[in-house]
């Protein structure tokens, strides 16, 4: 059957796997920078050279699957009535299927959202609002707004059912490019991504990765199935559901942090762990990702330490350097790559806030609630106290010796009690960066793809 | 069809005359959003907003009642739920008093509709047909 390569368009550099599917194994990587502005073969023909000389005996190329998240990655504008409620779910949506959710409106859209719609550079609005039966005046007056500022941006409709009729005759009229999808929300607190994902992907293979132009890569690789978060987040539940016969992990996280964003990802219910908590808000997805736009190691460096104090910060870093001056650095030279044990450390040092941080926004947390028969607690989100692995993943937590002292920040803390966090989970680091590579594999030839994550992470 | 939110309101856990009014109310036709017990006036306001709801229907039995519903009214308003019925029932006070001041107290306090421990939901769905329409 020979090998079958696994291609990831990054921002920067285009990483291509290759694997064995008869002799069930990982034959090699490489990378070369990602070539978007002129053709983006070349730098994917440049990776496929490398590898080919590191590994002369390798068999042949048989198959290829490719996801990408070159130019900036899948950019989106998230539309709903209440902010907790539809506007969370349509968040949630865009999350699922690997975009960025740069946008978040709630209520009527007002003209200066408009504007900065037309300003913006997004490649897809999700437009939600109302339970089905419930609200639809919101949503058919946000409809009204968007056809008439006439944006030219696909727009997923998935909010109340009630509303879908007017809203397809108000964009057909107008030439507006349209998909109405369930509402996903259609009950209250009630969450129904699904559908809304899918076609999330489909105007992403259809037409983001040609406007991106990537398009051309499609001659040699065959489609380019989906973006490349979406694909850590397939990779992360295969490995916690296992398949077959073969056994997985059961919940786990996936954290990767990177320059510009630091991802989550957990795959598990996380329902409460006792009888005096009470679940409140919107249901959580099973596969859940967060994204932290601000918490990053280069572009985001700047932003990041505006969230901790200089106190908080040396509690993290033991040198008297200039902290600001070593943020600015990274903002602005994205590339850089630390060369001093000041530096390093000063890297290290983001890396665990970005951690800590990060993991505060992705689980769950309790509320303490007095009543005449004694303590009860809230519960919104995730408990994840009984998390098993957590897998770091990205540049810096892959290349860095103390990435496992780094994920350490995802534990419980004294000073954090009422967040839902893990308790000593097992570390676990994608040395080899295949997680990506494993979530293409998976569509096919899932057993190999779990059997190779299961080796592979270490 | 019409619907309604309900709930118990505050730091009260009673379940069981929730479960009761939810199933009373679906049986005469209402598409009933049961928000359940230890609910804040915001967890109702919302619900009422995403649902297109008619009225809200506040439960407590744990005597604070009053203090949960102070300026529910209000909020609603700054919500934009101008129309929405606001009902509220239980032992929505502390201590016994007599039910006649306190119904005055919660209807300047802007509840359509005040009942007093021991009322038949039956009651409620009357007034929700004469205050929605059927």
């Amino acid at each position: 059957m020979g090998a079958h390569l696994l291609v990831d368009f990054g921002s920067t550099y285009t990483k291509i796997t290759a694997v064995d599917i008869d002799k069930e194994c990982i034959i090699g990587t490489s990378k070369a920078m990602t070539t978007v502005k002129t053709n983006v073969l070349e730098g994917l023909d440049l990776a496929l050279e490398k590898l080919k000389v590191s590994y002369p005996d390798m068999p042949e190329i048989t198959g290829v699957s490719a996801c990408s998240s070159a130019a900036g990655g899948l950019k989106m504008a998230a539309i709903g009535l209440v902010e907790e409620l539809t506007v969370e779910a349509a968040k949630r949506a865009c999350l699922g299927a690997g975009a960025l959710v740069n946008y978040v409106f709630s209520h009527h859209l007002s003209r200066k959202e408009i504007k900065q719609l037309r300003n913006a550079d997004i490649d897809i609005i999700l437009l939600a609002g109302g339970t089905d039966g419930g609200n639809k005046e919101c949503i058919l007056h946000n409809a009204k707004k968007l056809r008439d500022a006439n944006l030219g941006i696909p727009i997923i409709v998935a909010g109340n059912k009630d509303a879908a009729d007017e809203i397809e005759e108000m964009f057909e009229d107008s030439g507006q490019e349209f998909y109405i999808v369930d509402n996903v929300m259609p009950k209250l607190k009630k969450l129904q991504v699904k559908e809304a994902k899918e076609v999330i992907r489909q105007i992403f293979i259809t037409k983001i990765i040609e406007a991106k132009g990537i398009k051309k890569a499609e001659e040699k690789t065959g489609e380019i199935i989906m973006p490349t978060p979406e694909a850590v987040l397939l990779a992360a539940e295969l490995l916690a559901k296992g398949h077959e016969d073969e056994e997985g992990f059961g919940e786990i996280m996936v954290i990767d942090i990177g320059g510009a964003t630091t991802d989550v990802h957990t795959i598990g219910e996380g329902f409460p762990k006792r009888s005096e908590v009470i679940l409140k808000g919107l249901q959580e997805p099973f596969a859940k990702r967060t994204v932290e736009g601000d918490l990053g190691m280069r572009y985001s460096a700047n932003a990041l330490l505006s969230l901790v104090s200089p106190y908080e910060f040396k509690q993290y870093y033991e040198y008297d350097s200039d902290i600001e001056s070593a943020a600015r650095k990274r903002h602005e030279n994205v590339d850089y790559l630390p060369d001093t044990a000041e530096e390093l450390a000063f890297d290290k040092a983001l890396a665990r806030i970005c951690c800590d941080y990060s993991m505060s926004r992705h689980v769950g947390h309790v509320e303490v609630v007095y009543t005449p028969l004694g303590n009860m607690y809230y519960q919104t989100g995730k408990d994840l106290s009984d998390i098993n692995y957590v897998i770091g993943t990205g540049g810096v937590l892959i290349n860095n010796e103390d990435a496992k002292e780094i994920l350490k920040e995802v534990n419980k803390k004294s000073n954090k009690k009422l967040e839902l966090r893990p308790t000593d989970p097992k570390i676990l680091i994608d040395r080899r960066y295949i997680l990506s590579a494993m979530g293409l594999l998976g569509q096919k030839y899932p057993k190999l793809a779990l059997k190779l994550m299961k080796e592979h992470l270490v | 069809m019409k619907t309604v939110v309900i709930g118990v309101i505050g730091a009260d856990v009673h379940a069981v005359g929730n479960k009761i009014i939810e199933h009373v109310l679906t049986e005469h036709g209402f598409n009933v959003v049961n928000i359940g017990v230890l609910s804040s006036q915001e967890d109702f306001i919302n619900a009422a907003i995403e649902t297109n709801a008619g009225a809200i229907l506040v439960s407590s039995l744990y005597g604070h009642g009053e203090i949960d519903c102070k300026y529910m009214r209000e909020n609603c308003q700054e919500a934009g739920l101008n129309h929405v019925k606001l009902y509220v029932g239980g032992n929505i006070v502390v201590g016994k008093q007599d039910f006649k001041e306190v119904e005055t107290r919660f209807k300047k306090m802007g509840f359509d509709r005040v009942y007093p421990p021991g009322t038949n939901i039956e009651d409620a769905v009357k007034h929700l047909r004469e205050d929605l329409g059927e």
